[in-house]
């Protein structure tokens, strides 16, 4: 154990191979923080003037009228947590139904389950776009928000399936005979057990809402952008003349939150790829 | 309270699993149901529980008829065979368990729960995990859990079985003292024979869904009602011997046995020679070799060929000096030897 631990001679070419490999990844996202705090002149890789400019869109508004970064943010946010919470809370009940209650149809939700995972839902997305102007929700934050939770779901029930079927039958069956009722048995017992995955979900899905660009891009394309993705995406479709320091300022700007949970979440987060088995 | 299982019939989809069972258990009595793996046992005692449907025969607690009643309303305790103690639960909430759910106050449930606790020798133990816990405290924590609420029957299945050898011992004997003390009905599920007869005033003796004994353990250890039962119990088992009747009794290879009595003309039957009653000394000599010793300390058990063919048991008090390959000619006492007819009745 000691002799793999401690890098000997017979791992530095490894090393070295794996740090040439990963050289162009680390000169890049160098560049992506240097470009957003300096000027280079065209041509150049060196830069030659510090400036706080690229940031300027923290300040207020690109242009008259536009959307303010901060409101963007918001609209982001607010979207991020409603999906996940909604997932997550719908996930945390049907799973517990699929995988303990002796429903109706449970063998043709669980199938539907594992073909939803699979399918490339985003080939749903004209069927999505007629339902959504039927419903009048075409073109609102809420729209976009069931869709993406919509699309969530297979996952979330699937994940939530594998943490509640490890929680041993016994433990609800001593609960009954202790005489408390399913619903107090799932809410005081079984939801215990899950806590990890349930975290886990709410993080995940949390996450996904945050990067989520295509189902905003279609669903809500109004004149200003409604979240920080098809804003992004706004900045260098806009003009003949793309800036592409303010658009790595804006990445930053939009990716920190994502980086910041990753880092204090990073052992929940790895619960799920454990598929609950732990619990 | 005294528990009445009356035609109880159980079916999963269209196998009947339990046909028309009947069990009446004591006052305060504890009743061992024992049989092999998947005879039952299980499905019986969830169905006692209420955790199983009933799709036949009442259920009976005292004058009460059970059978449709849900588990909640039961009032019954189950100690499972992996404990099921509740995990993000120390041990004082998890035996508090059941008094919560019925709206007990706070004090009622500390004081009922440090009176079982002490009951159960954990009083100590009270704000740990089960985690933290070993096999024989979690295992007195989830019988303190079915005692706390004054159950009509407490349910144990299988609650030794992950325990090693010694403190499946002394469990057992804790398990009992709890039951006497507490005047309880009682009933184990168990395949072991031993757990069965040293912890129970009477035991059950399943196979393939129905009782085919009901007796107290040395009544069933000395009169067995069949061939399975004779086979089930004892330990090292019972051995069988072809054998005919006619005038007199001889073994199928030709040894004669001595007068047949009760048995004279019934043509082919099978004996019953518990390892106890073969050996130097007992009964008409028979010819045989020994084929194998198995030292238990205390005593060696002696596997022997008889020289017309068919093989006895013997268990004899260690330092006889026998070893395998020597010729014996150690006999049968024949006044403990049990007889059955060809299907396995009891003659
Ligand atoms: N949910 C179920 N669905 C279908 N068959 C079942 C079910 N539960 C049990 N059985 C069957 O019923 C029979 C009795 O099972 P049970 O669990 O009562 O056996 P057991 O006597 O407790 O055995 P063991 O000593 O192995 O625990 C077995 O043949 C089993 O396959
Ligand atoms: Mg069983």
């Amino acid at each position: 154990m000691q002799e793999q631990r401690a890098p000997n001679a017979r791992h530095w070419p490894l090393i070295a191979g794996l740090v040439a490999l990963s050289a162009p990844l680390v000169v890049m996202y160098l560049y992506q923080v240097i470009d957003t705090v300096t000027t280079t002149p065209p041509g150049s890789i060196i830069p030659d003037g510090v400036t706080l400019g690229h940031w300027r869109f923290l300040a207020g508004p690109l242009s008259e009228g536009g959307p303010s970064v901060w409101s963007l943010a918001g609209n982001t946010l607010v979207f991020a947590t409603c999906t996940a919470l909604v997932v997550t809370s719908v996930s945390v009940t049907a799973a517990y139904a699929l995988s303990r209650l002796n429903m109706p149809g449970r063998g043709f939700f669980l199938g539907g389950l594992i073909v939803l995972h699979a399918f490339p839902t985003i080939t749903l997305i004209v069927a999505v776009f007629l339902i959504l102007q039927y419903m009048g929700l075409y073109d609102t934050l809420t729209g976009v928000i069931l869709v993406k939770v919509a699309f969530e779901l297979p996952f979330g029930i699937w994940i939530m399936k594998g943490f509640y079927d490890s929680v041993p039958w016994e433990i609800e069956m001593a609960g009954v005979t202790d005489g408390a009722d399913r619903f107090t048995v799932w809410r005081l017992l079984v939801l215990p057990q899950v806590q990890p995955g349930l975290a886990a979900l709410l993080i995940f899905s949390f996450l996904s809402g945050w990067s989520e660009f295509i189902l905003p891009l279609v669903l809500a394309p109004a004149n200003a952008p409604q979240v920080l993705a098809t804003y992004l995406a706004g900045i260098i479709a806009d003009d003949r003349f793309a800036d592409f320091s303010l658009f790595k300022a804006v990445s930053i700007f939009y990716a920190l939150p994502v980086l910041a949970i990753y880092m204090i979440f990073q052992k929940k987060l790895m619960n799920i790829y454990g598929g609950g088995t732990k619990g | 309270m005294r528990l009445v299982l009356d035609g109880f019939t159980k079916r999963f989809g269209d196998t009947t699993v339990i046909d028309a069972l009947d069990l009446t258990v004591e006052d305060g009595e504890m009743i061992a149901l024992l049989g092999p793996s998947g005879c039952g046992k299980s499905t019986t005692l969830f169905a006692i529980a209420g955790l199983h449907r009933v799709d036949g025969g009442r259920i009976l607690f005292g004058e009460r008829d059970v059978a449709q009643v849900s588990a909640q309303e039961r009032n019954v305790g189950i100690v499972f065979q992996n404990y099921a103690l509740y995990p993000h639960m120390t041990v004082a909430q998890n035996i508090a368990f059941p008094l919560r759910v019925r709206g007990a106050s706070v004090a009622d449930m500390d004081r009922k729960v440090r009176e079982i606790a002490g009951l159960v020798q954990i009083g100590e133990l009270l704000e740990r995990k089960p985690a933290q816990l070993s096999g024989g405290q979690q295992q007195r924590v989830a019988l303190a859990r079915a005692l706390v609420r004054k159950p009509d029957v407490l349910l144990l299945d299988e609650p030794l079985a992950n325990l090693d050898a010694k403190l499946r011992m002394e469990m057992r004997s804790e398990i009992r003292r709890v039951q006497l003390e507490t005047g309880i009905t009682a009933i184990l599920v168990t395949h072991d024979q031993v757990e069965a007869m040293s912890m129970c005033d009477r035991i059950a003796l399943m196979k393939a869904g129905g009782i085919v004994q009901i007796a107290e353990p040395a009544e069933m250890y000395d009169n067995p009602a069949d061939r399975y039962v004779a086979g089930f119990l004892g330990n090292p088992p019972i051995a069988f011997l072809d054998a005919v009747s006619d005038d007199i009794l001889r073994l199928a290879g030709g040894a004669a046995l001595g007068a047949a009595g009760t048995l004279q003309g019934l043509g082919p039957i099978a004996l019953g020679v518990r390892p106890e009653h073969y050996g130097p000394g007992k009964g008409v000599p028979l010819d045989g070799t020994v084929i194998m010793l198995e030292t238990h300390g205390r005593e060696d058990l002696f596997e022997v060929e008889l020289a017309g063919g068919g093989r006895l048991r013997a268990i004899l008090p260690a330092g006889s000096g026998v070893r395998p390959g020597t010729t014996v000619d150690w006999g049968i006492d024949m006044t403990r030897v049990f007889a059955f007819s060809p299907e396995g009745r009891r003659l």
